[in-house]
């Protein structure tokens, strides 16, 4: 088996990649709901109709996206730079924390000023949080990998003292959650029914930004440099540890966002629950938009409809909902290998 | 204070840290046989889920408990497998492959589980692995207890240690599986298939921490819960960087490292009231931190960790 670069790729071939891993995830899950019995067009079936099937399920689906949009352009930055960043997780609820912090009544400002000032301080925590596992990489070549992943288990444990001690909220009937965030920093529903509030917005605004960005900026320039090859950018006058930092402050800025906008738009009040692993899916999200901020658009769109189809399908027939976690960790995998085989060929005579 | 010296006086406390230091042992093992042949396995977290949930679904369905722990090293290596494929044979980002391995066998063993048995809601309990004492030495005061009076995984645990060290630095399958890690071209000049080593290693060590994986619900508790590994895989990481690579070392640190988490337990107790239990329970987090921040200065990194391998391509 040999494997060679393709003389030339064209665009097509790499815009589609995504497609084709999300087929061969589709596929290799088919072989789990043929196992649980169900006939497995009928289970696809309805999980699409689970996460588009009515004007609910869309709202729902675009309402799940939010997060996932933030954490996967906090990932698509960071690894851009081949800066491993795997504490978006951690970094949601750093930014959760400050909504709580500075959201539950502390400050008061009219809306204008209040949601704009929430998501600023949400940003500046999680990036606040990948200080040291930047600093760590950069000066002593500590792998950010391991530290900014045992950073999510100290946050959740932090998040778990906070909700349960100083900050429980004394009218939620002993639950463990914090005070509801103040109606000024409440971000306002987009329509009259559902879910769906201004993160959407907000999110798609990032993505817009960061792309912009990425593309044109003298910053963004640097951050691609450093990824491709940091020897070359460092002898080329780039100052690769400054680019990193940055990079680092950026992404954990977007995560912390993720969490504001959960916090603030979806519940209303910090808890334990806030995220399901939004930012381990994030990873996914970055990884099917081949780290392109808008092409983390419809790939977050793709997973929340996964995760809400596969909620839907599985209360109609009889799957466990992991299912949907084993889509997202197929899918990591098999774009893996489609953006490789968009880039090289493999011929099979030796 | 004086409280915690009596805690180290206790048997008690040795039984646990022996307890603790079983998987990690295991665990840090197969993620040095990976690095060393410059493969890092960041599936570590996934694989020993896998190791869990399948070593005690195995004997849960009726097979003997020695057939589970065989069963989970065979997945782990089935797993292993499939990150070698991907980032030896392929030679696409260890980083991405092994978190994606991890997101995979976790949801993977969580939906096995829930197939097999839909309806439990409190997680059914095996019988699980009993002590054995060994004659004499478990009689000795304190640490006879807890050292020699063990389930045989432990003592499994304590004897992969020699055996890992003497196959890496004492046979030619360890030269090579160490030269792959750092020098590639080196080895293929001798004639080996560095590819192949690569693969044998990442395959090999993903078993170990899977056992590792199986430890945990086959010895030190009796069921399967969700989230049971809960962060000890990339513990583990964090311990091979801490032990530079070294079995010994590893198995210093992995015993350091139990220790302080057996101290945290008990002092919880002695501190009840004053320090929130979530701040005891953040410490092996931050103690694996600041084990990496202590020995940055003086970590030799594989040379070639994370590079892939490509015939006839030149570094």
């Amino acid at each position: 088996m040999i494997i060679e670069p393709r003389p030339s790729v064209s665009v097509l071939r790499a815009g589609l990649a995504p497609v084709w891993a999300i087929l061969a995830a589709l596929a290799l899950c088919a072989v789990l709901i043929f196992w649980t019995g169900t006939s497995i067009p009928t289970a696809y079936f309805l999980l699409f109709k689970g996460a588009f099937g009515s004007a609910f399920a869309i709202n729902e689906t675009l309402t799940r996206s939010i997060p996932l949009i933030f954490t996967g352009l906090a990932v698509a930055v960071a690894f851009r730079a081949k800066f491993y960043n795997i504490g978006a997780e951690g970094q949601l609820y750093a930014g959760a924390l400050a909504a709580t912090y500075f959201g539950t009544g502390m400050i008061t400002l009219p809306p204008v000023l209040m949601i704009p000032f929430l998501m600023i301080v949400g940003a500046l925590a999680g990036g606040a949080l990948l200080i040291v596992p930047v600093l760590l990489k950069t000066r002593m070549k500590v792998d950010e990998v391991v530290t900014t992943l045992l950073l999510n288990f100290v946050v959740l444990l932090l998040v778990s003292y906070l909700i349960e001690g100083p900050w429980k909220d004394p009218m939620s009937l002993g639950w463990p959650q914090a005070a509801a965030v103040i109606d000024e920093g409440v971000l306002p529903p987009l329509l009259a029914k559902g879910r769906l509030h201004l993160g959407l917005v907000i999110a798609l605004a990032a993505s817009v930004l960061i792309w912009a960005m990425m593309r044109f900026s003298v910053l963004g320039y640097e951050i691609r440099a450093v990824g491709y090859n940091a020897g070359a950018a460092e002898f080329s006058g780039i100052n690769v540890s400054r680019t990193v930092i940055i990079t680092a402050l950026i992404s954990g800025g977007l995560a912390g966002m993720a969490g504001v906008s959960e916090t603030a738009g979806l519940k209303g009040y910090l808890t334990l629950d806030l995220s399901p692993g939004f930012g381990y899916t994030g990873i996914a999200v970055a990884m099917l938009a081949q780290l392109n901020p808008l092409g983390v658009i419809p790939a977050a769109i793709f997973l929340s409809a996964v995760y809400v189809g596969s909620d839907a399908m599985s209360r109609a027939i009889n799957i466990p909902t992991y299912i949907a976690d084993v889509l997202v960790g197929v899918s990591v995998l098999a774009v893996l290998c489609s953006v490789m085989l968009s880039q090289y060929r493999v011929r099979w005579r030796t | 204070m004086s409280d915690l010296f009596e805690i180290l006086l206790t048997a008690g406390f040795w039984a646990a840290t022996i307890r603790i230091v079983s998987p990690l042992i295991f665990g840090t093992l197969g993620e040095l046989i990976c690095e060393r042949a410059g493969v890092l396995n960041l599936g570590i977290e996934g694989i020993m889920t896998v190791g869990a949930m399948s070593g005690w679904m195995w004997v849960y369905q009726g097979g003997g408990l020695w057939g589970g722990v065989l069963f989970a090293a065979a997945m782990g290596a089935l797993f292993g497998l499939l990150h070698a494929a991907f980032t030896v044979q392929l030679g696409l980002s260890q980083h991405v492959t092994g978190i994606g391995i991890t997101l995979f066998a976790s949801a993977l063993s969580y939906f096995v589980y829930r197939m097999l048995l839909p309806l439990a809601t409190t997680p059914p309990k095996i019988e699980p692995f009993d002590e054995v004492a060994i004659p004499g030495l478990s009689d000795l005061p304190i640490i006879g207890e807890a050292l020699f009076n063990q389930s045989p995984l432990t003592y499994l645990a304590l004897l992969a240690v020699p055996v890992v060290w003497y196959v890496l630095h004492r046979t030619p399958l360890g030269l090579a599986v160490r030269m792959a890690g750092e020098n590639p071209v080196a080895v293929e000049a001798q004639g080996i298939n560095v590819l192949a080593v690569r693969t044998g290693a990442v395959v090999v060590g993903s078993a170990l921490m899977a056992v590792g994986g199986a430890f945990i619900t086959m010895s030190w508790f009796d069921a399967f819960y969700f989230g049971m590994i809960n962060g000890r895989g990339w513990i583990c990481v964090a311990l091979v960087i801490f032990a530079s690579w070294q079995p010994g070392k590893a198995l210093a640190g992995a015993f350091i490292f139990a220790g302080l988490e057996a101290l945290q337990v008990r002092a919880q107790v002695l501190a009840g009231g004053f320090i929130p239990y979530q701040f005891f329970l953040m410490l092996p987090y931050i103690m694996s931190i600041l084990a990496m921040i202590v020995m940055a200065r003086k970590t030799k990194y594989p040379q070639a960790l994370l590079v892939p391998f490509r015939r006839g391509e030149r570094v």
